[in-house]
């Protein structure tokens, strides 16, 4: 019951969505439709529970009095700032918006920048022109990251020519080989799943 | 007013997650903390208000699908691990999201990568201007030597040898591209926030 119930569910969900896809009949689309969207439904309460998660860890440090428990206060006050001005005011209101602006906004560009500072030095540790391949990772890095700035075209003004092909170009082409592949194996695995061989994202205890 | 207490909030923290450049922090990792606890309630409201409430709840309250409690129970049944008699349960949601995912994902790797992807290889060499035929030809060869990188199936020796190292030239090619690619948006945030900081805050440009 415990295997057996969870692998027909996803033998005959999938396997359901699949043919619905080849019959073009009102009632075939309309529940594949129905389906997926029960999907995206179902799919948020991964979300709920990973928030429920985040706050039970967080209610724990406080307790135990664990190093830095005084920040789990802050997150804990600032997540429960926004859940009551999110689902008591609604997503449009005011005072959810206006903290979306002047925190996450804020907040998320600055943490992405940093990482500028970070691939920067690694990158000038790492980056050495020993091989003929590093060489050419070299050489397109630094070709792109110049075109794509005011000196580069003052340089040399058909370096954002040159970047422009690089990347219809050869960086397609290498895209597209690495994309077929990810593409067979992502339906090799879609298949493993359907057909019940791939059992490891139900967690441990269900090879047997 | 509300304005100029929002662009302070945002300067302050913004200069609070610059402080970790020098080192770990307590003013860096309050704006973390404040980072995640923030984030998590915003997509916790997105979520609900974008897809749980319109797809399950709505139809059930205000249409009268009663039929939409299942997937609603499905959902629920995430919380089974905390009741360890029915923590197996969980499996129900993981493998109802995993089947119609697969499903899915199937039908669009075929139908919106493979065969676009595969068509759009199949470019013209004559018939075009000299240059235009070079960048085909090297598309063409591009995806066939990469292509060839990943075939394992037999050793990489001979002509094969040589096709797998020509297409790890073109992954280079590309893979150095993407990364002075990705640096570039990063500088672009940076640029976005020192102008946040010098325009709205300081308003000194």
């Amino acid at each position: 019951m415990k295997v057996i119930l969870p692998l027909a569910i996803v033998f005959i969900c999938g396997f359901y969505m699949l043919i619905t896809f080849f019959i073009p009949a009102k009632f075939a689309q309309d529940s594949s439709q129905l389906l997926q969207l029960w999907y995206q439904g179902v799919a948020a309460f991964f979300v709920f529970i990973g928030i429920f998660n985040l706050i039970k860890i967080n209610v724990d440090r406080i307790q135990r009095r664990l190093k830095d428990w005084e920040y789990s206060i802050i997150l804990l006050s600032f997540l429960g700032v926004m859940l009551v001005a999110g689902f008591v005011g609604g997503r449009d209101s005011r005072v959810f918006l206006y903290l979306f602006e002047n925190f996450q906004v804020p907040l998320g560009a600055t943490m992405f920048s940093l990482l500028a500072f970070f691939v920067a030095s690694a990158s000038f540790r790492a980056f050495r022109a020993k091989t003929p391949e590093a060489t050419l990772l070299l050489i397109a890095a630094v070709i792109v990251m110049l075109g794509r700035i005011p000196i580069g075209y003052l340089i040399w003004d058909k370096f954002p020519d040159l970047i422009e092909w690089i990347m219809r170009i050869p960086n397609t082409a290498a895209k597209r080989g690495i994309l077929f592949g990810i593409d067979l194996g992502l339906l090799s695995m879609a298949l493993r799943v359907l057909l019940g061989i791939e059992r490891s994202y139900m967690g441990g205890g269900v090879e047997k | 007013m509300m304005n100029t207490i929002g662009i302070w909030i945002g300067a302050l923290l913004t200069l609070a997650i610059y402080s970790f450049l020098y080192k770990d922090n307590p003013f860096y990792k309050l704006a973390e903390n404040i980072f995640v606890g923030v984030s998590a309630g915003y997509w916790a409201v997105v979520l609900w208000f974008d897809y749980a409430w319109p797809n399950l709840f709505e139809p059930l309250f205000k249409k009268g699908q009663w039929f939409n409690i299942f997937p609603i129970f499905i959902g629920i049944l995430m919380f089974a691990p905390l009741i360890p008699r029915i923590s197996w349960m969980v499996r129900i949601p993981l493998t109802f999201t995993m089947g119609v995912a697969m499903a899915v994902s199937i039908t669009q790797i075929v139908q919106g990568d493979i065969f676009p992807q595969l068509q759009a290889t199949f470019l013209p060499l004559t018939g075009v201007s000299f240059f235009d035929a070079f960048s085909n030809l090297l598309i063409i060869c591009g995806v066939i030597f990469t292509l060839i990188y990943f075939y394992f199936s037999k050793e990489h020796k001979g002509v094969l040898g040589i096709s797998a190292r020509i297409g790890i030239w073109f992954m280079m090619v590309s893979f150095g591209a993407s990364f002075g690619y990705t640096i570039m948006a990063r500088v672009s945030l940076f640029i976005g926030r020192i102008y946040f900081l010098l325009h709205n805050w300081l308003g000194v440009i």
